[in-house]
């Protein structure tokens, strides 16, 4: 299932909010969670941390991963803590509208 | 996981060096890579070869699209270091502000001394820039301003002399070069209804005058053709001023009618807020000029009394216009015949409304722009030389900073930051000095001066003021900042290095030479000015000009109209002022000198009757019996006029002296006739000649006068000038001879009440206006320059403490030492002046206009300033010599 769109933002802050890492391994740790439901880009997903490292609600440093390759680590600023707090917030509301509405039966049903 | 970043609100001690743009791409480039190898293992791990998982991984990074994908990523990333390089300066210059603040303050007197002197620079040049600016820079508040032009006809000596109708109607005919052309002349009509009767100032136009400008009223409409006619209708224009003075801002005020002496007007407009009337800024209200087209010879139509302007069509150059003038002035034509006194043969002059404008003011107000930049150098060399002294002292404090890693640029920084800080609480406080200083310059202004009421601090100003503080805080710390950092870096901690201290005193030496010769350069400019001043204020004016309280009577109202009741009026008006306490003599005039009256007429002399064209322009006087009197103009040869020169007697008139000697070298005027413009058989017989008297300016040669009786001319001037020689304080007596005069009339306007002493000193304004500024700032470079040899020698002194210890242990004198100092003061001294005198002559050459009476190169001035200036200088040496005289060598040597 591809992404709704806005959401791959959300998905990536939620994931550091567990602790930094790099790119590769949100993007397993996405598939991972999703179960392989969530179908991720990798493409979409460089320039997400690109875009959210440029709005400052990242921040990321070189470091070393544990097969000894460099790698980008991105960490959750507080302004980006406080984003992902508005947003899951946000979409929760928007799931349960959403819901809402698509569960109820008609008499098409 | 652990933090690796660093906490926010903890600052950074080692700052991440700032990276490349090759960097950043080069980072995003290892980032991707990274990426596609994890990817690639990952799906190997899951059973790929490693050829298909490679593949996969890139198809993942947007395959074909991958390039795009890294421009993406490359373009964030240079944005973000963009951020942080934004971020960084905005960190390092509060830094280095804070740093600059913290050092400033712990030297409050060199602070203070700097920051004076900084705010009296640039507060006096905002100041004069603020003066100096409508008028010689700003173009005119109308449309297409280069367009408006200045049409004058040429008068005796090639003066400039107000246009006739005639010449204005000719013009008008024949000129295809404009779109509009325009006569204006002075009016003051006395409003009354309602409120309080009341004078005005206004101006009679012809129909195109606001065209020629270019500013329509904002209610109501313009003057069209059909308004400017004899016996026209009665139709005025108001400024916006009055319209909200006097009538409340009326919307409905288009179409009422308003009373202006005695006669009802329709108000058909009202001009905007923002017009500004540059060829009269005090005129209210404006009405047409309803001249007839008859042109006998002696009607109003041949009066040169109208100044003429014109906006050029678009497209017409000025040249263009000039030419086709020209011509049209060369070739009279048969429909528009001419009179001799217009006769044109001169050409026309011609010039832009702006430079007429500001014609007689330019000279004065460019000397003493010139004047304020040489002020803003001194001020600045000034504290260049502070900054330097300061940076000698400092020099232990940027050997430490260095040695801990501050490279050059970053203390050059760190200095500049400083003198620039400097400059900015100087341009602060400046801000003060230039708000008291334009208040100061309105007040002085010349009478002459034009657009006064646009010189005031504005948007304009406030760019100009900070550019210099700009400007001023980088020249000013540029020295101080190589020389300091070079210091730092270059002889480590040894505080005592004796090469440094000599590239520092050499410079600051410099420095106070260049202060002592701009000082020079002011001073000589004042001193000329004063001593033309003096000159101008020496010339005999031909009157005695003390105790002379003069004012204009004016006659207003349809009861005048008829000749014989204005002269009653005045006459029964000077019987009441003579019987006012205090008042000597009393007696009218129609023009008083030196109030800007200029009346002039052709004169022709019965021996030059053959000759038609030998017609000699004459100021001429209409005065009561008692004018010379009153004046103490001296009689020079037959009789002066009196009681019974009157309408019927026989017609005579007053010749003054230099026309007499001109006109009859050698010979007797008694006796001999004359008659004004053509020949209309009314001859005057000369009875008497009179002592020359200064009209039109003090600085101005003698021109030619003629005197008759009022009731001997060919009309009664509605306007006099009412002349009182009083027993003590003339100024005193103005309300008793006002009161006096109105008891004939209350209705009767009396304007322009001034004592002569005051006339003479307006005469002279321009010239006075110029010279305060230049004695005001020459004081000040004075000052300056003086603190700055004391400075420069101070510090010098403190220095060579030592050796000035060796030197007296080793038996010099005190004289000796004392010597020593002032010598190499004076040293500093004497080449400056010699660079400044220099400086002065070339200066000079832009002063010539303002001078009178005396030569730009005048030995005494230059000798004065000279003198001014080694005295000045000695005594800004004596302390510091006086203070190494007293070096006791044991403590001297002892501090090493």
């Amino acid at each position: 299932m591809a992404l709704l769109k806005g959401t791959l933002d959300v998905l990536v802050l939620k994931t550091l909010s567990w602790g930094p890492m790099h790119a590769f391994e949100i993007a397993t740790w996405l598939e991972g969670r999703s179960a392989g439901r969530l179908n991720v880009e990798d493409a979409a997903l460089m320039q997400a941390l690109h875009r959210l490292e440029e709005r400052d609600l990242l921040t990321a440093e070189w470091g070393t991963t544990e097969k000894g390759r460099r790698a980008r680590y991105y960490r959750l600023t507080s302004a980006g803590r406080a984003h992902l707090k508005a947003e899951t917030a946000r979409l929760t509301t928007y799931v349960d509208a959403l819901t809402t509405i698509l569960a109820a039966r008609t008499a098409a049903d | 996981m652990a933090d690796r970043g660093i906490r926010p609100g903890v600052h950074r001690i080692f700052r991440l060096p700032l990276r490349s743009k090759a960097r950043v791409r080069a980072d995003v480039d290892e980032e991707l890579e990274s990426f596609l190898e994890a990817r690639t293992e990952h799906l190997i791990a899951r059973g790929m070869d490693p050829a298909a998982a490679r593949a996969e991984a890139l198809r993942r990074l947007g395959g074909a699209t991958v390039g795009e994908v890294r421009e993406y990523l490359y373009d964030s990333a240079l944005r973000r270091e963009e951020r942080v390089r934004f971020r960084e300066s905005l960190h390092r210059l509060h830094q280095d502000v804070r740093f600059a603040l913290r050092s400033l303050v712990r030297a409050p007197g060199f602070t203070l001394v700097a920051v004076l002197t900084l705010a009296l620079g640039i507060g006096a040049s905002t100041a004069i820039f603020s003066a100096v600016n409508p008028i010689l820079f700003e173009p005119l508040p109308y449309p297409h301003p280069e367009r408006i032009l200045r049409i004058s006809d040429v008068g005796p000596g090639g003066s400039r002399l107000d246009v006739t109708f005639g010449t204005y109607h000719e013009l008008a005919e024949r000129s295809r070069a404009f779109d509009a052309l325009a006569v204006v002349k002075p009016w003051q009509p006395t409003v009354t209804g309602a409120s309080e009767p009341e004078r005005l100032d206004g101006q009679r136009v012809s129909a195109g005058y606001f065209r020629a400008l270019g500013v329509p009223p904002v209610l109501g409409r313009a003057f069209e053709p059909s308004d400017d006619r004899v016996r026209g209708p009665k139709v005025a224009i108001l400024s916006h001023g009055l319209w909200r003075r006097r009538f409340g801002g009326d919307a409905s005020i288009v179409g009422r009618l308003v009373t202006l002496d005695d006669n009802s007007y329709t108000v058909i407009g009202v001009m905007p807020s923002a017009f500004e009337n540059v060829l009269e800024p005090s005129a209210e209200l404006w009405a047409p000029l309803q001249y007839g087209e008859s042109f006998a010879p002696d009607s109003r139509e041949w009066g040169h009394h109208l100044r003429l302007v014109g906006r050029l069509r678009p497209g017409v150059e000025r040249e263009q216009a000039a030419g086709e003038l020209a011509a049209i002035a060369r070739t009279p034509v048969p429909e528009f015949p001419r009179v001799p006194w217009a006769s044109l043969e001169q050409g026309l002059t011609v010039s832009s409304l702006q430079d007429d404008v500001t014609y007689g003011v330019k000279p004065a107000l460019l000397a003493v722009f010139g004047a304020v930049i040489l002020l803003l150098t001194i001020a600045c060399v000034n504290v260049t030389n502070l900054l330097l002294a300061r940076g000698a002292q400092r020099r232990g404090e940027f050997a430490v900073r260095s040695a801990l890693g501050a490279g050059r640029p970053r203390l050059i920084r760190q200095l500049l930051t400083e003198s620039v800080l400097l400059a900015v609480l100087g341009g602060v406080l400046g801000m003060v000095v230039a708000e008291l200083g334009v208040r100061a310059l309105v007040v002085l202004s010349p009478p002459g001066l034009p657009r006064l009421g646009a010189i005031h601090l504005d948007a304009t100003v406030f760019v100009f003021a900070l550019g210099i503080v700009t400007l001023t805080g980088l020249v000013v710390g540029l020295i101080p900042a190589l020389q300091a950092s070079r210091a730092g870096l270059g002889v480590g901690l040894q505080q005592s290095s004796r090469r440094t201290a000599g590239t520092h005193a050499s410079t600051r030496g410099t420095l106070v030479v260049a202060e002592v010769a701009l000082a020079v350069v002011l001073l000589v400019s004042a001193g000329l000015l004063l001593r033309s001043l003096q000159r101008l204020f020496s010339v005999p004016v031909g009157f005695d000009a003390s105790r002379l309280l003069t004012m204009q009577v004016q006659t207003s109202g349809h009861r005048f109209d008829v000749d014989s009741v204005r002269y009653r009026f005045f006459e029964q008006a000077l019987d009441a002022v003579r019987r006012v306490p205090g008042v000597q003599a009393a007696a009218f005039t129609s023009q008083l000198p030196l109030s800007g009256d200029l009346d002039v007429y052709g004169v022709h002399f019965e021996r030059d009757r053959d000759r038609a064209d030998a017609l000699e322009a004459a100021l001429r006087y209409a005065v009561t019996p008692g004018y010379f009197e009153a004046m103490r103009i001296p009689l020079r040869r037959g009789r002066l006029l009196d009681a019974h020169d009157v309408a019927g007697a026989p017609q005579v008139v007053l010749i003054n002296e230099s026309f007499a000697k001109r006109r009859f070298p050698g010979g007797d005027p008694i006796g001999e006739r004359l008659h004004f413009g053509p020949d209309d058989g009314r001859w005057y017989t000369i009875v008497g000649v009179v002592g020359d008297v200064k009209q039109a300016s003090l600085g101005l040669v003698q021109s030619d006068a003629v005197y008759v009786a009022p009731t001997q001319w060919h009309w009664v001037d509605g306007r006099m000038s009412l002349v009182v020689r009083s027993r003590g304080e003339p100024a005193a007596l103005a309300p008793d001879v006002r009161r006096a005069v109105w008891s004939v009339d209350k209705d009767q306007p009396i304007v322009r009440v001034a004592t002569m002493p005051q006339l003479v000193a307006w005469a002279a304004a321009e010239r006075r206006f110029a010279l305060i500024i230049f004695e005001a700032f020459g004081i000040a470079a004075l000052v300056l320059s003086a603190t700055g040899i004391y400075g420069v020698l101070s510090g010098s002194v403190a220095e060579r403490k030592r050796e000035i210890g060796v030197r007296s242990a080793l038996g010099a004198s005190r004289g000796t030492i004392l010597g020593l100092v002032v010598r190499q003061g004076m040293t500093l001294t004497a080449l400056g002046v010699v660079i400044g005198l220099a400086g002065a002559v070339a200066a000079s050459q832009a002063l010539v206009s303002l001078l009178f009476g005396v030569q730009r190169l005048d030995p005494a001035t230059y000798l004065g300033v000279i003198a001014l200036l080694v005295g000045v200088s000695g005594v800004a040496c004596s302390v510091p010599a006086w203070r190494a005289a007293r070096v006791d060598p044991s403590i001297a040597l002892r501090a090493e």
